[in-house]
C-alpha cells in the first residue's frame, strides 16, 4: 500500500473493505451495516465526554477560575470521574411516577439523537446511509427528539417537571420551523435532498476560496439563524430555562438520578453534535478543507476541526449571554428568526435568478441586512416598561 | 411477506390495538406513535423516502404532540378507573366486522392486487417537488389557505383580550 | 449598532479566557490547601499559652491566676491550680496550672482572655485549619496542646511580640534593679553592725 495523502484520507473505507474480506458473502450486508455504526458509537460518546471536560475548563477559564484540575492532569480524567459517579449512584424512581414511560424516556432520546448520525457525511466516502432525502431524515428525527422530552416530564409526574416539559416541547417545535427554514435555502439552492451531494457541491475551490454556502449573504444569515435555531433545540444556553438549573432545578429531569441523568446529558449533548455536523454539512462545506492548498489533510480531521470550532462557539456563548425568559425566548423565535428565515429564502431566489457579478451580492446583502436591522430597532423599542395589569385580582 | 413486513405490521397492529385499549390516556397516545411509526417504516420499505419521512415528521412530531398538549392541559394525571370495555360490545363486534369486510372486499376487487407490477422506478424528491407545482399546485394552494386559516383561528381563539393600558 | 451588546459581552470573555493564562488578576483562584492566602498581623483563630525558652513546662508563663477563666463569655477555659509552685522566668516560685482546658468548639476568639492576662501568658494563634473526626474530644485542647514557644509567637505576631518582649524585659530590669537595690540595701545593713564587734577586736580575740 502506497502512503499517499488519498490513503490516509480513505483509511476508514480501506479499512472496512479490508475487514469484509474476512466475512462470508451471506452475512455481508450485515457486517458492512455493523462495521459503519460502531465507529460512529464510539467517537461521539467519546466526544461527549472531551467535550464536557472542554466545557468546564472552558467556562472556568471564561469565568476568571480554573476548571477541575485534581483528577488527573489539568483535571483531564475528570469525564471519567463523572462517568463513575453516575453509574454508581442510586436509582430513584419516585413511586407516583409511571414507570415505564420513566425508564422508556431517556431510550428514546438516546437512540434519536444516534440514528441523526447515520447521514451526516463525516469525510469522503464516510456516510453511513446515503439517502436520497438525508436533510428530511434528519429533522424527522430530530422532531421525535421532543417527544421524549415530553415522556420524560410527564412520567415524573411533578409539577416542576411537568411545567419544565411544556417549556421545553413549546421552545423546541418553535424553532424547528426556523431551522427547516435555514435549511430550505441550501436545499433550494444544491438542488438536492441528499447530504453528500450537498457536500460535494462545496468541495470546488476557485482560486484558493472554498465553495462553501457560507460565503454569501443568504448563507451566512441562513447559518446564523441555523445556529440560534439549533441552540434553542438542543436546549443549550442562553436558551436553557426548560432546564435551568437556577430556577426550576432541572427541569424536565429532574426526578431523574444516576444513570438515566448521564444518558439524558448524553442525549443532549449528542443532539448538539448531530445539528453542528448537519450546520457543518449543510454550510461549511462538511468535510472540505478551507483552502484549496490545505486539502492534503484527511478530510475527517477537517470534520472533526470544525465541530470542535462550532462546539467552542457553544461554549463561548455559554460563558456570556445570560439565560432568556420563556416570553423572550418565543418572541425571538416567531418575531425574528421566523421572518429573517423567509426573508432569506426570497433573498436566496433573488441570488438564483441574478446574474453572477458583484450586483448580486449588493444586492441580497442590502436586502438582508435592511429586514434584520429594522426587526431588531422594532422589537427594542416594543420593551417599554408597561403598567402592570392584573388579571383576575380586579 | 418478508419477514420484516410482518413485524412491522404486527408493531403497527399491536400498537393502534393498545391506543384503543389501555386506560392511561398518555399510554394510549404513545402507543398511537408507536403505531404511526411502524406505518412509516412500512412507507420505507416499500421505497417511499419521501411519504415516509413526512409521516415521522407530521405525524410522530406533531400531531403526537398536538394530543399530548391536549390530554397534558386537560386530564388529571391520575387514571381515571373506567370499566375498559362497554356493555355494547357484541354491537361493536358486528359493526367493525362489516366495515372490515366491505374494506376488505374492496381492495381484493381493486386492479393493483390482481396484476403484478412492473417495478416503480425510484422517485425522487425532485419529482415529487415538480409534480407539487405543476400538476397538484391546485390542493397545494388551497391546503396551505386551510392550514393559515387554521393558525390564525387558533390564534384569535386562544389571544387574551388585552384592556387598555390605564 | 444592533448586536452591540453581544459582541462586547463575547469580546470581554474572549478576553478573560485568554487572559487567565497571563495574569494574575484574571484568575482569583487559589488552590486551597496547597496555597494560602496571607493572613493580616491582627488575625486571630483561637487562644494559645506561651512558654519562654525550649521546655514547655518550666518555660509557661501562666501562673494559673484564673482571671482569664473568669473573664470568658462563654466560660470555654477551664483552670486548675496546681499545690506546689515552680520557679518562673526570674527564679520566683509561683503556682502553675495542673490543668488548663480551652473548648474551642465554645470558644468566640473574643480576645478578652488576652486583654485581661496580667503576664502574656495567654495569646491569640492565627491557625485555623483544625479539623478533627473526633467529635466531643478533639475540640478539647489541653495544656500541652495549647502551649507554643515564644519564637512561634514572634512568627504570627512580630510587632505585638515584640512589644511583648520588650515590656518584659523591662519590667524584669527593673524588678532585678529593685532587688539589686534591695540586696545592696541587705549587703549593707549587714555590713553596717558588723564594724561594731570589729570596734572591740581583743575583747573579741581573746576570747
Amino acid at each position: 500500500m502506497i502512503l499517499t495523502p488519498q490513503t490516509f484520507d480513505q483509511i476508514f473505507p480501506i479499512a472496512k473493505l479490508w475487514l469484509l474480506g474476512f466475512v462470508p458473502a451471506g452475512a455481508q450486508p450485515l457486517a458492512s451495516a455493523i462495521l459503519s455504526v460502531v465507529p460512529v458509537l464510539i467517537a461521539f460518546p467519546l466526544l461527549f465526554a472531551i467535550t464536557t471536560w472542554l466545557e468546564r475548563k472552558g467556562l472556568g477559564r471564561m469565568q476568571n477560575r480554573l476548571g477541575p484540575n485534581r483528577t488527573g492532569p489539568f483535571g483531564l480524567l475528570q469525564p471519567i470521574a463523572d462517568a463513575v459517579k453516575s453509574l454508581t449512584k442510586e436509582d430513584i424512581v419516585p413511586i407516583t411516577a409511571d414507570h415505564v414511560v420513566h425508564f422508556l424516556a431517556p431510550l428514546v432520546l438516546v437512540a434519536a439523537a444516534f440514528l441523526a448520525y447515520a447521514v451526516l457525511p463525516i469525510g469522503r466516502n464516510m456516510v453511513i446511509v446515503n439517502m436520497n432525502a438525508g436533510v428530511l431524515f434528519f429533522f424527522a428525527i430530530g422532531s421525535t427528539v421532543e417527544l421524549s422530552v415530553f415522556m420524560a416530564g410527564w412520567s415524573s409526574r411533578s409539577k416542576y417537571s411537568l411545567l419544565g416539559a411544556m417549556r421545553a416541547v413549546a421552545q423546541m417545535i418553535s424553532y424547528e420551523i426556523p431551522m427547516v427554514l435555514a435549511t430550505i435555502v441550501i436545499i433550494m439552492q444544491a438542488g438536492s435532498l441528499s447530504t453528500v451531494s450537498i457536500v460535494d457541491k462545496q468541495a470546488g475551490y476557485t482560486g484558493i476560496f472554498p465553495h462553501w454556502y457560507v460565503f454569501t449573504p443568504w448563507g451566512i444569515v441562513g447559518f446564523a439563524l441555523f445556529m440560534i435555531a439549533a441552540t434553542a433545540e438542543s436546549n443549550r444556553s442562553p436558551f436553557d430555562l426548560p432546564e435551568g438549573e437556577s430556577e426550576i432545578i432541572a427541569g424536565y429531569y429532574i426526578e431523574y438520578s444516576g444513570f438515566k441523568f448521564a444518558l439524558f446529558f448524553l442525549g443532549e449533548y449528542l443532539g448538539m453534535f448531530a445539528t453542528s455536523g448537519l450546520a457543518i454539512t449543510l454550510f461549511l462545506g462538511g468535510w472540505s478543507a478551507p483552502f484549496s492548498f490545505l486539502a492534503w489533510i484527511p478530510s475527517y480531521v477537517w470534520f472533526f476541526a470544525k465541530l470542535l470550532v462550532l462546539i467552542a462557539a457553544f461554549i463561548w456563548i455559554r460563558g456570556t449571554l445570560p439565560r432568556l425568559r420563556m416570553d423572550q425566548l418565543m418572541n425571538l423565535a416567531w418575531q425574528y428568526v421566523l421572518p429573517m428565515a423567509l426573508i432569506n429564502m426570497l433573498v436566496a431566489g433573488i441570488w438564483h435568478f441574478m446574474p453572477t457579478g458583484p450586483a448580486r451580492w449588493l444586492v441580497c446583502t442590502a436586502l438582508l441586512a435592511a429586514p434584520c436591522i429594522l426587526l431588531s430597532l422594532a422589537l427594542k423599542r416594543k420593551q417599554r416598561f408597561q403598567v402592570r395589569t392584573y388579571r383576575f385580582a380586579e | 411477506m418478508t419477514v420484516s413486513f410482518l413485524i412491522l405490521a404486527v408493531l403497527t397492529v399491536a400498537g393502534m390495538a393498545a391506543a384503543m385499549g389501555l386506560r392511561n390516556a398518555v399510554h394510549c397516545v404513545l402507543a398511537l406513535t408507536v403505531g404511526f411509526a411502524g406505518v412509516a417504516a412500512l412507507y420505507l420499505q416499500l421505497g417511499a423516502q419521501f411519504v415516509g419521512f413526512t409521516q415521522i415528521m407530521v405525524y410522530v412530531g406533531a400531531v403526537a404532540i398536538l394530543a399530548v398538549f391536549a390530554i397534558m392541559m386537560t386530564h388529571s394525571p391520575t387514571p381515571v378507573q373506567l370499566p375498559a370495555y362497554s356493555s355494547r360490545w357484541a354491537w361493536g363486534i358486528v359493526v367493525a366486522a362489516a366495515v372490515f369486510s366491505v374494506l376488505a372486499w374492496a381492495i381484493r376487487s381493486g386492479t393493483a392486487s390482481s396484476q403484478v407490477l412492473p417495478p416503480q422506478p425510484d422517485i425522487d424528491v425532485q419529482q415529487i417537488g415538480e409534480a407539487l407545482m405543476h400538476r397538484f399546485v391546485l390542493p397545494l394552494e388551497i391546503m396551505g389557505l386551510l392550514l393559515t386559516a387554521a393558525l390564525i383561528g387558533a390564534v384569535v381563539i386562544a389571544m387574551d383580550r388585552k384592556e387598555e393600558p390605564k | 449598532m444592533v448586536g452591540e451588546g453581544i459582541l462586547k459581552g463575547l469580546a470581554e470573555t474572549a478576553r478573560n479566557f485568554f487572559g487567565s493564562y497571563v495574569s494574575k488578576e484574571r484568575l482569583t483562584t487559589l488552590q486551597y490547601p496547597e496555597e494560602r492566602l496571607p493572613q493580616i498581623e491582627a488575625a486571630r483563630s483561637f487562644p494559645f499559652l506561651v512558654f519562654d525558652g525550649s521546655d514547655w513546662h518550666q518555660g509557661m508563663r501562666c501562673v494559673a491566676c484564673q482571671i482569664c477563666e473568669k473573664e470568658c463569655p462563654p466560660k470555654c477555659i477551664l483552670i486548675k491550680k496546681s499545690a506546689d509552685k515552680k520557679p518562673d522566668a526570674v527564679g520566683k516560685p509561683q503556682f502553675y496550672p495542673a490543668v488548663f482546658a480551652i473548648d474551642i468548639s465554645v470558644c468566640m476568639s473574643c480576645q478578652i482572655c488576652v486583654e485581661v492576662c496580667p503576664f502574656d501568658a495567654i495569646k491569640m494563634d492565627v491557625d485555623y485549619d483544625l479539623p478533627t473526626d473526633d467529635r466531643f474530644g478533639g475540640l478539647l485542647f489541653d495544656k500541652h496542646r495549647l502551649a507554643k514557644s515564644n519564637q512561634y509567637y514572634h512568627q504570627i505576631h512580630p510587632t505585638e511580640a515584640a512589644a511583648v518582649d520588650a515590656a518584659l524585659a523591662e519590667a524584669r530590669t527593673k524588678v532585678e534593679a529593685k532587688a539589686k537595690v534591695a540586696a545592696e540595701a541587705r549587703a549593707a545593713a549587714e555590713a553596717k553592725p558588723a564594724p561594731a564587734p570589729q570596734a572591740q577586736p581583743a575583747d573579741g580575740e581573746s576570747r
